[in-house]
């Protein structure tokens, strides 16, 4: 459904293909990030990581390091200040003896300079009563519980109608278990901070998607009134949600720069980022599907094994993006986890949606080959125009367009059966498609639009760029609403000293401020008209707040929607697997910024390819630690890895959403990216891969499996025993 | 950091004695291996002996077709140059395999051959390492790792052995030049590597002092149809999971002569002796080099995460070779 708004300004900046306005700064390296703050008397903080996953600290000795030349003070449990609030362990630094998981913070250095401060890290010795541990997510461990309920209308597990009974009825059923790997984000900025105080009050340069929500944890940590927190983020090198929440090395940097009486910089290292940056949860996710044998779903049963930290509450939610997909009469969806003595893990790009989407348009390839159908037309013959969990109408939805277009483009039509040989017969091309969808959520931001007696209008707010191109795109907004050029919109971010806003996360960035940012310029504008048009000499300001606004229920059920398509090359011999053409076309709403919006879109995808094939946190169960701590071991895509990557859109606005008919684009690209893959390699090798990532390892086992079944197919067609 | 003194002598014999003279010293080149060391505390030289600044970095073409190389070659240069690709290509191709460009701009010949094992255990100083420190354990042995040598391991260790340059150098009977305490040796880089025994810490058979400062190819004519494959988790900026040298001489349809080297799969580019005899004076056929990657994995002790590595080996060895043929 594509809704029709009528505007009542608009100057054409809305829709505008401008690049940001903080590139050139960013290509020189004029941009100044958090680690690129200098102050005078800048003190250096590094970490001590605990060496045992659980147990307490029982002593700690920093003579050693004391006594080296440069150190200005060693911080632990013995030597800390008290914190206000410690109902958060994992930013209560030193507050407990307590260890839960292997690099915690138990102690931590201030020096002259950070190599200073490393070296006496090493030589903090710490002793320790260890206790057994457990870090390895395991579905028949018998201290699962539900994951908690995220409010009335997000409890953690869903059933309608009678599952079982339809799945057991079903002509066709599929009914596998998909695992993915422990991810972490590794932005290319490492998490920091820049901290200081100043008569009572707290300043902080801060690696933040957030700066109000910063300020804010921040004042309660130490007792203090937020208005004497001020939190700096002018720019920030990525975030992917590892810098929603802040992270310990925040309050480790606050506790130092009170501890050292002087400013002090801490800014972790590539191998603490995997311990203290938080990280996707693994899934074990089992997915079974009933259906005639045209294809239509009867029964869709989800249930996903997620872990946490025994410090967090955090849940990813895989099995939640199933509620929306299709209409089946008959649905379930249910989330198990366990805590582990493990880091605690975070929110990351498409949290639920994008290990969830996974097993989902997996199974659904399953489906389609199961039926014999086009695994395009399986998806359009499930499609709902309400959505199946809460039963509203979605504001729009445009799934069907999305995979219509795309398959239009993609040449899905050309897509042979059996798959195309590569040359010398070293392997196959084969074609994959998935779904994907992100839910659209709006929080509560202020804004102020101020414009000087010349015409000129500055419009701040307290949200972030962590890369996004923020800056511009409320540029853009405030220009569209004002009817003003472009050039003379001056927009302020990044400081929470600015009006108070919601966090860049969970694809609501944009919408959220955006609305704030219409709403306060629709303000300024109604003034200027009651004013007949003239501008005093001083200027005028309006200012918003959307907490009423967005108070009001909801009509409408709003998502984002997409296809993804992916065509790879798979060598049989070595196993490897190239992705050869990436699409992804996507119901995102009105575009905002085509540059920055497409950006974001391949980004997404991109990061779906690196998920597909390379990355893979490792665990030691005997230890608890990652072996997966730098970017050799760790492997994210390089370029080599990917292909032409293509992102477009159809044509929707959705005023529902968002005033400017905008819907979050952050997320959308990865979902369904790594589905689309696993499903193009089953179409050129018939090996169907169930556990990410897409390596040679699970190739082997995936073939080796094809093998058996078909030994069984075998059997059973001439009637012997299994 | 621990601090350290650095020195950049400008001849080898200044460069042997400064380091003879130093227990707590080491050569560094490129750095792209050390410097990482340095960082991570798995090594804490007292010295440092800078060697980029000795002349040795020639690359000549010799008439009787043998090619010198000096230590201090980068490996992008090496990969790049036209006598190399066109009588040793599986050199180059095993150079443009590894690494990233960035880092093969930095790396060199001789750095290449002494870069240490990136086992996870070896590079993780919380961990028991025998290889790291003597005496401490082996964390990979009784590990659930997949990076762990099938062939070549020992109670101590079972790192497996990163570089794709020495298991081309391997397959082409290169000779590394050494500059001792005592004078020059010369050493055939298949007897460089060490296997791990009871002594994982010593990765070759160099002295405490000993620098390499070059590599000489000898005459091989049948190296100009040779090939190097590499298997490996991405597409650049990856180790090996599975890697072939292989340089074949044919004689109609039989094999007159081969060489065949694995990386990945063992503590030392691994020499497949016993697949070169299955294959030597047979036919030019996918059973026959099947056969020759089975006897040479007959040996191999894998664990569940793996056991992957034997077909892929296999598969690996009997397509290359069917290239190198020009039978693919």
């Amino acid at each position: 459904m594509t809704q029709a708004v009528v505007r009542e300004a608009g100057s054409g900046a809305l829709g505008a293909a401008v690049p940001r306005r903080e590139a050139p700064d960013k290509v020189t390296g004029r941009a100044r990030y958090t680690g690129d703050v200098a102050l005078p008397g800048l003190a250096y903080v590094a970490v001590v990581p605990a060496a045992i996953a659980h147990g307490r600290v029982t002593a700690v000795r920093p003579e050693r390091a004391l006594a080296h030349a440069g150190v200005l003070a060693v911080i632990h449990g013995g030597a800390c200040p008290r914190l206000h609030q410690t109902s958060d362990a994992d930013l209560a630094v030193f507050q407990s003896s307590s260890v839960t998981y292997l690099g915690q913070f138990v102690a931590a250095v201030v020096a002259e300079s950070p190599q200073i401060a490393r070296e006496a890290a090493r030589m903090v010795e710490v002793d320790y009563a260890v206790a057994p541990h457990r870090v390895e997510l395991d579905t028949a461990a018998a201290d699962l519980h539900r994951s908690p309920d995220r409010g009335p209308h997000f409890p953690t597990d869903c059933s309608h109608g009678d599952v079982e009974a339809a799945l057991s009825h079903a002509p066709v059923r599929v009914d596998a278990t998909y695992t993915t790997p422990p991810y972490h984000h590794h932005a290319l900025e490492p998490h920091g901070t820049v901290a200081y105080w100043q008569a009572g009050g707290l300043t902080v340069h801060e690696t933040t998607q957030g700066p109000s929500g910063t300020r804010d944890i921040l004042a309660r940590l130490f007792g203090i009134s937020p208005d004497r927190v001020r939190v700096i983020a002018r720019h920030v090198g990525g975030g992917f949600g590892s810098k929603a929440a802040p992270k310990a090395q925040l309050a480790l940097a606050a506790v130092a720069a009170q501890v050292a009486g002087r400013p002090v910089k801490t800014v972790l290292t590539r191998e603490q980022l995997s311990v203290v940056a938080g990280y996707r949860t693994p899934t074990i996710q089992r997915v079974r599907l009933g259906a005639e044998a045209d294809g239509r779903l009867s029964a869709v049963s989800h249930v996903a094994y997620e872990q946490t930290s025994m410090t967090s509450d955090h849940a990813e939610y895989a099995a939640a993006p199933t509620r929306t997909m299709y209409a089946a009469p008959h649905r379930e969806t249910r989330h198990w986890r366990e805590r582990l003595h493990v880091p605690s893990p975070t929110w990351m790009r498409a949290p639920g949606e994008c290990p969830g989407m996974f097993a989902l348009e997996s199974a659904m390839d399953e489906l389609a080959h199961a039926c014999g159908i086009d695994p395009v037309e399986l998806r359009l013959r499930n499609d709902t125009a309400n959505d199946p969990h809460s039963g509203l109408p979605f504001s729009s939805r445009n799934l069907a367009a999305c995979l219509r277009t795309g398959a239009e483009r993609f040449g899905w039509a050309e897509r042979e059966s059996p798959p195309a040989q590569l040359a010398g017969g070293r392997g196959f091309v084969g074609m994959g498609v998935a779904a994907s969808t992100i839910p659209q959520y709006r929080f509560p931001s202020r804004a102020n639009a101020q414009v000087d007696g010349r015409g000129r209008v500055t419009v701040r707010i307290a949200a972030v760029d962590i890369g996004t191109g923020a800056r511009t795109a409320l540029a853009q907004i405030a220009a569209d609403t004002l009817g003003v050029g472009l050039d003379l919109v001056a927009v302020e971010v990044g400081d929470s000293a600015l009006p108070s806003a919601s966090w860049a996360g969970r694809s609501s960035g944009t919408t959220s401020w955006g609305t704030a940012v219409v709403r306060a310029c629709e303000a300024l504008r109604a003034e200027m008209a009651r004013r007949g048009g003239a501008l005093p000499s001083g200027g005028l300001e309006a200012a918003s707040d959307t907490l009423d606004e967005l108070a009001a229920p909801r009509t409408h059920s709003q998502h984002a929607f997409g296809a993804q398509f992916a065509e790879v090359a798979v060598d049989t011999v070595t196993r490897e697997v190239r992705v050869s053409r990436l699409l992804g076309v996507f119901a995102i709403g009105r575009v905002i910024n085509p540059v920055t919006v497409r950006s974001q879109l391949i980004g997404g995808m991109t990061m779906g390819v690196s998920m597909a094939l390379c990355e893979e946190g490792v665990l030691d169960p005997r230890y608890g630690h990652f072996h997966t701590r730098d970017l050799a071991a760790y492997r994210v895509a390089t370029f080599a890895d990917v292909p032409e990557v293509e992102a477009c859109w159809v044509d929707e606005e959705d005023v529902d959403t968002s005033p400017m008919g905008a819907k979050g684009v952050g997320e959308i690209g990865i979902v369904g990216t790594a589905a689309a893959v696993a499903n193009a390699v089953h179409h050129a090798t018939g090996w169907r891969v169930r556990d990410l990532p897409i390596n040679a390892r699970h190739l082997v086992e995936a073939e080796a499996a094809a093998g058996r079944e078909a030994a069984e197919g075998d059997r059973a067609a001439a009637g012997e025993p299994g | 950091m621990k601090p350290f003194a650095y020195e950049r002598p400008s001849s080898v014999p200044e460069a042997v004695t400064l380091v003879a003279e130093e227990p707590g010293a080491v050569y560094v080149a490129g750095g792209t291996n050390l410097l990482d060391h340095l960082k991570l505390g798995i090594a804490a030289p007292r010295l440092l002996v800078d060697v980029t600044g000795l002349p040795l970095n020639a690359v000549e073409a010799l008439p009787d077709g043998g090619i010198r190389i000096g230590a201090n070659v980068r490996n992008a240069d090496l990969a790049a140059h036209p006598e190399v690709r066109r009588r040793r290509p599986v050199v180059s191709q095993a150079l443009l395999a590894g690494a990233s460009p960035q880092l093969r701009n930095m790396a060199t010949v001789a750095g290449n051959l002494v870069q240490r094992t990136r086992c996870p255990y070896f590079q993780n100083p919380a961990t028991p390492c025998n290889k790291r420190q003597p005496g401490s354990g082996c964390a990979a042995a009784a590990s659930r790792t997949e990076h762990r040598a099938l062939m070549g391991a020992s109670e101590s260790c079972v790192a497996v052995h990163p570089s794709d340059l020495a298991v081309a150098l391997c397959a082409v009977d290169a000779v590394v030049c050494v500059q001792g305490r005592f004078g020059p040796r010369r050493i055939p880089v298949t007897a460089l590597h060490r296997l791990p025994g009871a002594h994982p810490e010593r990765d070759t058979v160099l002295d405490h002092a000993d620098l390499i400062t070059g590599v000489e190819l000898p005459p091989l004519p049948m190296a100009t149809r040779s090939r190097y494959r590499k298997v490996g988790d991405r597409a650049s900026f990856s180790f090996a999971l599975v890697s072939v040298a292989v340089v074949v001489d044919l004689e109609g349809d039989a094999v007159r002569d081969t060489r065949i080297v694995f990386g990945g799969l063992a503590t030392k580019p691994w020499r497949a002796r016993r697949a070169e005899a299955v294959l030597r004076g047979g036919p030019v056929t996918a059973d026959r080099f099947a056969a020759a990657a089975l006897t040479e994995l007959s040996d191999a002790r894998t664990v569940e995460a793996n056991a992957y590595k034997v077909p892929l080996a296999r598969d690996t060895l009997v397509a290359t070779l069917l290239d190198a043929c020009g039978r693919a």
